[in-house]
């Protein structure tokens, strides 16, 4: 088996709207030192996968920042690796796809010099761990023309899921999109595995046809001629769709079972970057938290994430909170259920209270 | 050219089966680092690094040279090992014949001046600044001094010196020192002096073949132009368990006595891929360094944690070093000491004692496994398993 990662790094921005506005959904920052890119790439990278396009819409600089070479994700080389996707324009299309088809239209070029047998794409709104070998596997025994990866969990979001019903082989019998859904669902996780030159076809297809959802157009309207076959995923999924789901699975990360499970293998890439180690000083505190490289703690820090490089000051405390990279807080400041984006600034005394449903988000480069 | 071939004798156990230049050193950097940071952020991009005893994980860790942006095109970083010859093959015997044995590799680069530094030091230079008092005072060798305090001075080789910094004399290990202008074994040749003299004491059969002891007073002898260049700042040589233990210490507190977060002055490493660390429920950490991928639940205090290494519930780490991947399990007690990369420390056992009443630092080598209940003496040096107590 061969396959080539395309991974669409912007298809869920408005989401999430308070931290992707100056930056696409793979390049949030997650877990302390992470983006949520990482997840999609190290999963394929060590799935065997060793050529990954990436593709972009707006507001990826942030993205390119993180991405370098690929050198991170072993994925600078000679040949394949990381391939940057940016929009393509073609006669009076601007360039600027709207949907995931018309993404996929602009990357034919790219499809069509690939010699793999299948592609896998993936969003960047997923925090897990999965070998993506195995859904080829899988994909073969079935004899599948597409495997949808799907999970089931108790969703409590408003954001679009797309439910799936399958009969007893596995091959999915019905789709649905649903907003505001309450309650256990199997979902799919916008993980598909695809033979290369069927998805090619089904371009060509959508492009005579004047189609351009990929879901509704394509697969919801032909599950009765492709097999459309559903993966299901056990492990631990985290879905990035609302800041409250953000919020939420961030935290989860404090859970030593979850933590193992994702990082237990040391095998989540990120960039890599040369901060010093954490010091921490001679009054502080910390409990039940995560705390990344370059940070300088002197206060009381609880059940709380600091990624890179943030500093708090003495008699300061901390409390379920997510502090980006380079949040600076000053002394006897105060602080319960806060994100703050990168590079705020907080000063001494300040007193900041948000709730585990609706925390308190500092956008990028606040000063309070 | 970065001296890195030394065994490191006297870091006992540390040293078994890895050099001196990459021994762990502040939580996640190596010690050779910081030589190698100086060297780029002094803006020279060729540095072939010497190695001889143990050079496999020093081999590793320098790879390419990419995470000191020392992959380059022209020059770059190269590890140089001794390498058969048609006429005469040859460990390198010294220091000067390390270099000797490289000449062809410095040829290739066809440098105006050759800076010879060791692995083993501690400190932020800017060789740059080193190299234009070398320019400017028109030396054929300039030798990068600090000041010591007197007391300390006949441990070092004392530079003596008129009022310009000119090199009149030299002393190894002096009784008496006459100044306190020690030599930090850096040094900067003009290339065709550099040359000359490494052939001369090539063909001297009685030589060391060392630069601090032949090709050095060789040179003032001949009435060569030597200057002192005064380094003022953090230098250490980490060539002793209790240097070592004394840097690592201070990288701590408020304002250390060595800063490696100075943003003016990165220091490069090979980074580590591993989460950030976590703090458990009733961790109890106090002026400490730890770096990524630790798991801390028991009590540290005073103390620098690698990359991975696991404290568990119960258990104390006080005024010690733990390297990398080392696991502290429950009720085990750590106290003044240096524990090496992969140990583990059963639970209930108990390593040195306070460091007010301690002989010495305890080292435990790498990948050591201290049994349940054992005691392990304060000042003991510890290179096998130690069995656990029955209870």
């Amino acid at each position: 088996m061969s396959a080539v990662g395309v991974i669409f790094s912007n298809i869920h921005d408005r989401n999430v709207p308070e931290l992707s506005r100056l930056r696409t959904m793979g390049s949030i920052p997650y877990g302390g030192r992470y983006r949520l890119i990482d997840f999609a790439l190290s999963n394929l990278v060590n799935s065997g996968v060793t050529t990954v396009g990436i593709i972009t819409k707006n507001n990826y600089q942030s993205l390119l920042d993180h991405l370098g070479s690929g050198k991170d994700w072993d994925l600078a080389r000679k040949s394949g690796g990381l391939v940057l996707l940016p929009p393509f324009g073609v006669d009076n299309n601007e360039g600027l796809y709207k949907t995931r088809l018309e993404a996929l239209k602009g990357i034919t070029g790219f499809l069509n010099r690939r010699t793999e047998d299948y592609v896998i794409l993936c969003d960047c709104d997923g925090v897990y761990r999965m070998d993506l070998s195995k859904v080829i596997d899988f994909h073969e025994d079935k004899k599948a023309d597409i495997t949808f990866i799907c999970h089931t969990e108790e969703i409590e979001n408003a954001s679009e899921y797309t439910t799936v019903t399958t009969d007893e082989t596995g091959r999915i019998t019905e789709i649905q999109i649903k907003s505001n859904l309450r309650g256990e669902h199997r979902y799919f996780s916008n993980i598909m595995i695809i033979g290369r030159q069927f998805l090619l076809k089904l371009i060509q297809d959508a492009i005579a046809r004047n189609q351009s959802s990929f879901r509704e157009d394509i697969v919801m309207k032909n599950l009765d001629t492709y097999r459309v076959y559903a993966y299901d995923f056990n492990g631990y999924f985290a879905t990035i769709d609302s800041l409250r789901s953000y919020f939420k699975h961030n935290m989860e990360l404090l859970s030593k079972p979850i933590r193992d499970e994702l990082f237990g293998m040391r095998d989540i890439y990120t960039k890599v970057r040369d901060s010093a180690p954490t010091v921490y000083g001679e009054h502080c505190e910390v409990r039940n938290s995560l705390v990344s490289d370059g940070c300088e703690v002197e206060g009381i820090v609880e059940n709380s994430i600091l990624f890179r490089g943030v500093k708090i000051g003495k008699g300061t405390i901390v409390r379920n909170s997510i502090l980006m990279q380079d949040t600076i807080i000053g002394e006897n400041a105060d602080l319960n259920c806060v994100i703050s984006d990168k590079n705020v600034i907080i000063g001494s005394r300040r007193i900041l209270c948000g709730c585990d449903l609706q925390p308190y988000f500092l956008s990028k480069g606040t000063i309070i | 050219m970065l001296l890195a071939g030394g065994q490191g004798s006297r870091l006992y156990a540390l040293t078994n089966t890895i050099a001196k230049p990459a021994v762990p050193f502040g939580a996640k950097y190596r010690i050779i680092d910081f030589t190698l940071s100086n060297c780029v952020n002094s803006g020279i991009d060729t540095v072939g690094v010497l190695t001889q005893y143990q050079p496999l994980i020093l081999n590793e860790y320098i790879g390419n040279g990419q995470p000191w942006d020392l992959d380059r095109n022209f020059g770059g970083v190269h590890v140089l090992s001794p390498y058969q010859k048609k006429a005469k093959s040859a460990w390198y015997e010294g220091t000067a014949n390390a270099i000797y044995q490289n000449l062809n590799f410095i040829k290739m680069y066809n440098p105006e001046y050759i800076l010879i530094l060791s692995g083993d030091h501690i400190y932020k230079m800017d060789y740059a600044k080193m190299l234009k008092a070398h320019v400017d005072n028109g030396a054929d060798c300039t030798i990068a001094a600090i000041n010591v305090p007197i007391k300390e001075a006949s441990r070092f080789g004392i530079l003596n010196t008129d009022k310009n910094g000119l090199i009149y004399e030299f002393e190894e290990k002096p009784k008496q020192p006459k100044s306190t202008l020690a030599s930090m074994g850096v040094y900067m040749f003009t290339a065709e002096k550099l040359y000359k003299y490494l052939e001369e004491d090539e063909n001297d059969p009685d030589s060391s073949k060392d630069f601090g002891k032949n090709i050095l007073p060789n040179m003032l002898r001949s009435g060569e132009k030597m200057y002192a260049y005064l380094f003022e700042g953090y230098w250490k040589d980490v060539g002793t368990i209790n240097s070592l233990w004394e840097a690592n210490m201070d990288l701590l507190g408020n304002n250390p006595a060595f800063d490696v977060a100075d943003p003016t002055w990165k220091i490069h490493s090979r980074n580590p891929l591993a989460p950030p660390e976590y703090l458990g429920e009733k961790a109890v950490i106090q002026n400490s360094m730890v770096a990524l991928g630790c798991e801390i639940y028991g009590h540290v205090e005073n103390s620098v944690l690698s990359i991975n290494a696991i404290v568990e519930e119960g258990a104390v780490v006080k005024d010690s070093v733990i390297m990398s991947g080392t696991i502290i399990k429950k009720g085990a007690v750590i106290e003044y000491s240096i524990i090496d990369e992969s140990v583990i420390v059963e639970e209930n056992a108990k390593v040195g004692i306070n460091k007010a009443n301690a002989k010495g630092i305890t080292v435990l080598g790498r990948g050591v496994t201290i049994g349940k209940g054992a005691i392990v003496a304060d000042g003991a040096v510890i290179d096998k398993n130690i069995e656990g107590v029955e209870d």
